[in-house]
């Protein structure tokens, strides 16, 4: 398959209209991309969050193609029920095609409550391609913190007041664990690359066991940005090294797209201050009592790609 | 008939479990180990390491996503299995509604452990009694042959197309699980040929067809899908007492939605659940014996509760006792208020007495039984009655 | 709220009818609609990528416009065009 924007166009629709996501939201156009990277029949499975109850509204659903949902906490594990079942009835000739299956959850239900799930399904080493919609807090609940929070970050559950700065520490590096894993495909995207995620999510579906992708996915209504920016913020996480694109095969790092091209000196790495100042969830941020917040939050930014770069031997 | 009469064996009731369930070859089976539970997942184990079933065996790092993994297995179209006691249960408790509402008739069984704290590994109805409003079915066994014969007869009550809810077939954890009973088995074509094949509704493996499951429900339909499960809930009673009936047929075993022993000509009933069930009939017999009329009934279906029959096997009694091995602290145990309850439609209301027995484990002997039942007759015991209790 | 009877529900709260969700016509949110100047437009299909609400209509390769009965005006496509050819109007 060439991949191209006019012939992605000619596949069949997953995830239809009608979807209760607000305006702008960046879920819909990452899981769209993701499921690109499949022509086989699929099963969705989600945990709870922003996308499962806004795309299964009974008793209308928004798919197109089998979906379940469970829970919060355990989506890696429905998503390996569903794939265990597969594995039974293919065993026993009931089932002749290849299958795919694929589990988005948010950063609450992969970093924080579904970790455990999400270790268990990986190690068992299910088919199935687990992916992450990160928008870096608790936003189906009306913006609370998470461990994929960022330091300096205004949330309601680590809001910024006259002695806090906001969510104090830095975000778990959750692609890290997933590579600890020793499974055969990890990755992080962003959506404003369609190329590279598409590419990436084939590469997760092929790959034969179990996979996992962590996607910057914006949140205007979190992130307190225009619903009309959502793609340009994905793309100015990546800018900034805030979230670099690589993947990581059977235990090979590489970097990817634009990462690479900053990696090569091809292209500017951005000053956090950028990201900062994009964003009302940062606001408070330009207030001079916190620059040494900024600075730290640069400075994590900066080792963080250091150490990105040394594990690719770039 | 069975068309084979084997010989008996010699086996605990974990390992009956286990025996069954590579009888019938379930396609799915996750769990996850917990005492006393845990010799059902060892030797089911075994039958996967050594090819002699089919199953997809899935050692998961939890409870939780032992019953989440199984309830979309189910989901997706296989029939699957799992196993757990108390913090296990515990632990599943989220899925365990979900499961039901979900309609997979998933099948479960629970060696019936005393939930923490203290931690206890020892045997009380706590972890089956805090799944009681889940909207599972929950069978209960008295001895190893019935935890056998309850493993074969559950997936035919939870899977008919009427019914479609998830079982768990309960067994007293030690006193059951881990005691060697003789025990006749069923041959396993009568059993293959009695449990059927699996056939899922709206499977998710289905991909033509495809189907959403696990929905956001307003107010509204929450309410007329929970109300579909008490429909359910209603035909699985009916449908438990015809596959007693035919499990007679095949074994020449009966079971029925109440146990009865020595009921009928009794002036006085003790209702009890599980392996106490047998001590109770034992206890039944040297009262008789010393001219008492006594008798003993175990609900073989605990949940839906069989109100009907537990109201016609106390009508016209002079006492009824009612042993609760848990305590729903700060008020009864969860047995007496319903045997109360399915006592209103009684004209004349039997005196109802609520003992509660074998906490944690404490012992339940005959000498403990027949001074509970003593007491009821003389009139001296008092509403809830704690007995057994050492300190 | 659709007139369903419960004996007609399938049982476990399944949805059998894919993509029923088109029912849900989220145009009512929209503040904004956007207007695509063809003139300008090179059918490079972003829009269409980056639509959440599947509400760019492509016909053989070309921008054909939008689904209004779905767009929820969110202003991605006029933002993420290359040539500018989308514009966001208050309508």
């Amino acid at each position: 398959m060439t991949t191209s924007l006019k012939s992605l166009n000619q596949l069949p629709v997953k995830l239809t209209s009608g979807h209760r996501l607000c305006a702008g939201c960046g879920e819909p156009i990452l899981a769209k991309q993701i499921l690109m990277g499949t022509q086989r029949p699929l099963v969705v499975s989600l945990s709870t969050g922003c996308f499962e109850v806004s795309t299964t509204v009974y008793p209308y659903t928004s798919w197109n193609v089998p979906l379940i949902h469970t829970a919060f906490g355990n989506g890696a594990a429905t998503c390996a029920g569903v794939e265990a079942a597969y594995q039974s009835l293919k065993r026993q000739g009931k089932i002749k095609e290849e299958m795919n299956f694929v589990n988005f959850a948010g950063d609450g239900a992969t970093y924080d409550i579904g970790l455990q799930a999400l270790s268990g399904a990986m190690e068992r080493g299910h088919q199935m391609l687990y992916v992450c919609l990160n928008n870096e807090a608790y936003m189906n609940t009306g913006i609370q913190r998470s461990s994929a929070t960022n330091m300096g970050t205004d949330t309601t559950t680590s809001p910024a007041g006259s002695v806090s700065s906001g969510k104090q520490g830095y975000s778990k590096d959750l692609t890290a664990i997933m590579v600890a894993h020793n499974i055969p495909y990890v990755a992080q995207v962003s959506p404003h690359n369609w190329r590279d995620t598409v590419e990436k999510a084939k590469k997760g579906f092929d790959c034969g066991g179990a996979a996992f992708i962590n996607a910057i996915t914006p949140c205007p209504r979190g992130w307190r940005t225009a619903p009309s920016m959502t793609v340009d913020m994905a793309k100015l996480a990546v800018e900034t090294c805030v979230w670099p694109l690589y993947e990581v095969v059977d235990g090979k790092y590489a970097l990817t797209a634009e990462s690479l091209k900053i990696a090569d000196g091809k292209a500017e790495k951005k000053p956090v201050t950028d990201w900062i100042n994009a964003q009302g969830r940062y606001r408070h941020l330009k207030e001079e009592r916190w620059a040494p917040v900024v600075e730290k939050m640069q400075a994590n930014i900066d080792s963080r790609w250091e150490k990105l770069i040394r594990l690719t031997e770039h | 008939m069975a068309k084979k009469k084997l010989e008996d064996i010699a086996i605990n009731g974990d390992g009956a479990v286990a025996y069954a369930w590579k009888q019938i070859d379930p396609d799915v089976c996750a769990a996850y180990p917990i005492t006393p539970q845990t010799i059902i997942v060892e030797d089911f184990s075994k039958f996967v390491a050594n090819g002699e079933v089919k199953t997809e065996y899935v050692c998961v790092e939890s409870e939780h996503s032992a019953l989440t993994l199984c309830a979309a297995s189910c989901s997706a179209g296989a029939r699957t299995f799992t196993a757990t006691a108390s913090q296990g249960l515990a632990y599943m408790w989220e899925m365990l509604p979900i499961t039901s509402s979900m309609r997979v008739p998933l099948v479960m069984a629970v060696a019936n452990r005393a939930v923490s704290g203290p931690i206890n590994i020892n045997n009380d109805h706590g972890d089956a009694m805090a799944a009681r409003d889940t909207g599972w079915i929950q069978m209960f066994a008295d001895n190893v042959q019935s935890s056998y014969d309850n493993a074969i007869m559950a997936p035919r009550i939870a899977e008919h197309p009427d019914v479609q809810l998830p079982i768990i077939t309960n067994l007293d954890g030690f006193i059951l699980t881990h005691a060697v009973e003789r025990m006749t088995p069923v041959d396993t074509d009568d059993v293959k040929k009695f449990v059927g094949e699996f056939e899922p509704v709206c499977p998710l493996l289905d991909y033509k067809h495809p189907t959403s499951h696990g929905m956001l429900d307003g107010p509204d339909f929450y309410y007329a899908h929970k109300h579909q499960q008490v429909e359910a809930m209603d035909k699985a009673l009916e449908v438990a007492e015809q596959v007693f009936k035919e499990f007679k047929k095949l074994t020449g075993r009966e079971y029925h939605l109440v146990d009865e022993y020595r009921c009928e000509d009794a002036e006085y009933i003790a209702i009890i659940l599980g392996s106490s069930y047998g001590t109770m009939q034992e206890t039944v017999d040297r009262m008789r014996d010393a001219g008492i009329k006594v008798g003993a009934a175990m609900p073989h279906i605990y949940r839906p509760w069989p109100e009907k029959e537990i109201a016609r096997i106390i009508k016209g009694k002079k006492a009824v006792a009612i042993f609760d091995k848990h305590v729903s602290l700060g008020a009864y145990g969860p047995l007496y208020p319903e045997v109360v309850a399915a006592a209103t439609d009684l004209e004349e209301m039997p005196k109802m007495y609520n003992f509660i027995y074998g906490i944690g484990g404490a012992d339940t002997s005959v000498s403990i039984l027949k001074g509970a039942m003593e007491s009821v007759i003389k009139g001296s015991a008092d509403k809830i009655n704690y007995v057994g209790m050492k300190l | 709220m659709a007139k369903i009877k419960i004996k007609d529900m399938p049982i476990g709260a399944r949805v059998c009818s894919p993509g029923s969700s088109e029912a849900i016509l989220t145009g009512d949110w929209r503040s904004y609609t956007p207007v695509v100047d063809k003139e300008k437009c090179i059918n490079c299909l972003n829009c269409w990528m980056f639509c959440p609400d599947n509400s760019v209509i492509i016909k053989e390769g070309r921008l054909e416009g939008f689904k209004m009965s779905h767009c929820k005006g969110c202003g991605i496509c006029a933002q993420i065009c290359p040539k500018k050819a989308i514009t966001m109007t208050e309508a």
